[in-house]
């Protein structure tokens, strides 16, 4: 991975000189929008929910022992929305987007599709990987927005129908509400904004520099996704470390 | 852009030298290809045919050597030089998220060169030119035979009006008809437009039936070079056994 990262890094550059042709470029940002988000909106649902329902699962008859049950909300709500809700968005993007990326244009280099587009004088990042990089790095935030909602939906379910727990639903709404603030919410986002980035630079990557007919499009989508899961939990670390003196001020 | 007539280009192929993880695909390969004609390079499978053809079009950067259209040095972005470069693929190169007619306009409407109802009757007048009709424009290339793909390949490079054209295996995977159906789109088309055409193929009929000059390659060095009756007259064993080779 780390051999081919000054190459990622010339192609991030790229799409970073493309932006001003993102308005010229809508309608294939449109497609992608809508083919990432409908590959990915369901399994955000069922995901989220369960992990929201699996922390508080988890959490809850502890907080409860302790006599504070009422921050179970406060809990769930401040781990989906840091930490579980970018990771977990982002790890189903590359399994589900991602590794479609890079076949997609695997393929594409394979059977010379990406030469003939250089014969035409088009530019590949301009055509391929701008509304694929801008797509995803819309989707992958609004899908955080999407799953810390249904996370915390999951956790006050969970928290108010096992009698190990039984936090009503009111009580653990109102933790949510005294306990978040909207840095939290801003802090996820930027973290799956940076991990979107980088999904989507590594799968078009691997797609563009695939090598060795239909193998070397397999080889391709495994490295993709593998890379992108490695960066991805390197880059979480990172992140955090640097939002973290911004957690108790940090706010729109 | 469109509009204009187009005139053949020269080429000029000097001392091309190219190898892949150590081994040599092209030696020193120097010619000249003049304006306007059809130059036909053959060989045996893995004689460097493609690889020469990617690098006349900038689309591989040979070791050492230079290649020159019309006195301008052919670099990465050969494409984008001044000159109209087109080329066909042995696959095609269709975009296969395209139809065909997307495709074949993908050069005009991606470089805002006509508006949209300009750009259909372009592409219909060049899809006619290689006889497909309304009905095949709207087809996908996964819905194309092998012959309607090259010549759907073909109406592509056509649109660009190109001034040198190179073919790629044209006739590869089709049957004896549509073989020479492309051969006589190829030596019509460099009529018309007057472009330089350069062909790869292993193709003996369609080689003889449409150069002006042959060169042949193999492991990566021009064996013989001249017109159609000087190649059939060459003394090398490995021409003379690759002109007469066939089923006994």
């Amino acid at each position: 991975m780390f051999r081919n990262l000054g190459e990622m890094i010339l192609l991030f550059l790229s799409v970073v000189r493309a932006l001003p042709r993102a308005w010229r470029e809508r309608r294939k940002i449109g497609e992608q929008l809508f083919d990432i988000g409908n590959a990915s909106l369901f399994m955000a649902c069922i995901l989220s929910f369960f992990i929201g329902g699996v922390l508080a699962l988890q959490s809850g008859p502890v907080l409860v022992e302790n006599g504070i049950g009422s921050a179970l909300g406060n809990l769930v709500a401040i781990a989906m929305c840091k930490e579980l809700a970018p990771v977990m968005m982002s790890i189903l993007v590359v399994g589900r987007v991602g590794s479609a990326m890079a076949a997609e244009l695997g393929s594409m280099r394979v059977y010379q599709e990406i030469d003939a587009l250089r014969t035409l004088s088009i530019n590949p990042v301009n055509f391929l990987v701008l509304p694929r990089v801008a797509a995803i790095s819309v989707v992958v935030p609004c899908l955080v927005i999407f799953a810390n909602l249904v996370g915390w939906l999951g956790g006050a379910v969970v928290a108010a129908h096992n009698d190990r727990i039984a936090v009503p639903w009111n009580t653990f709404f109102a933790s949510i509400r005294d306990g978040v603030d909207t840095g939290d919410v801003v802090n996820g986002l930027i973290k799956s904004f940076v991990f979107a980035v980088c999904i989507g630079v590594i799968c078009c990557h691997q797609g563009l520099t695939t090598m060795g007919g239909p193998r070397g499009i397999g080889r391709s989508v495994t490295k993709a996704v593998v890379n992108s899961l490695v960066l991805i939990l390197i880059l979480d670390y990172v992140l955090t470390r640097l939002l973290l003196p911004f957690d108790n001020g940090f706010s729109l | 852009m469109t509009a204009s007539p187009a005139t053949g280009l020269p080429l000029s192929v000097r001392q091309l030298t190219k190898s892949y993880g150590g081994r040599l695909v092209l030696q020193s390969v120097t010619l000249e290809i003049a304006a306007g004609e059809i130059f036909v390079l053959m060989g045996p499978s893995g004689a460097g045919k493609s690889v020469f053809l990617r690098h006349l079009i900038g689309l591989e950067e040979p070791d050492s050597g230079e290649i020159l259209v019309a006195g301008a040095r052919v670099g990465p972005e050969a494409a984008e030089t001044k000159h109209r470069l087109a080329m066909v693929f042995q696959s095609g190169g269709l975009l296969n998220s395209l139809n065909v007619e997307e495709n074949v306009g993908l050069y005009l409407s991606e470089h805002r060169l006509q508006p949209p109802a300009e750009i259909a009757r372009i592409v219909a007048e060049k899809l006619s030119l290689v006889r497909l009709g309304p009905d095949d424009a709207r087809k996908y290339p996964s819905e194309l035979s092998g012959g309607m793909r090259k010549r759907v390949a073909i109406a592509r490079a056509l649109v660009v009006e190109p001034q040198l054209i190179l073919y790629d295996e044209p006739t590869s995977e089709l049957d004896p008809l549509v073989s020479l159906t492309i051969g006589r789109e190829i030596v019509n088309l460099n009529q018309r437009t007057g472009a330089t055409s350069v062909v790869v193929t292993h193709h003996r009929d369609l080689a003889f039936g449409i150069a002006d000059r042959i060169a042949f390659l193999a492991d990566g060095q021009i064996l013989a070079l001249g017109t159609p009756a000087e190649i059939r007259a060459s003394t090398v064993p490995l021409i003379q056994q690759f002109l007469t080779a066939e089923f006994k």
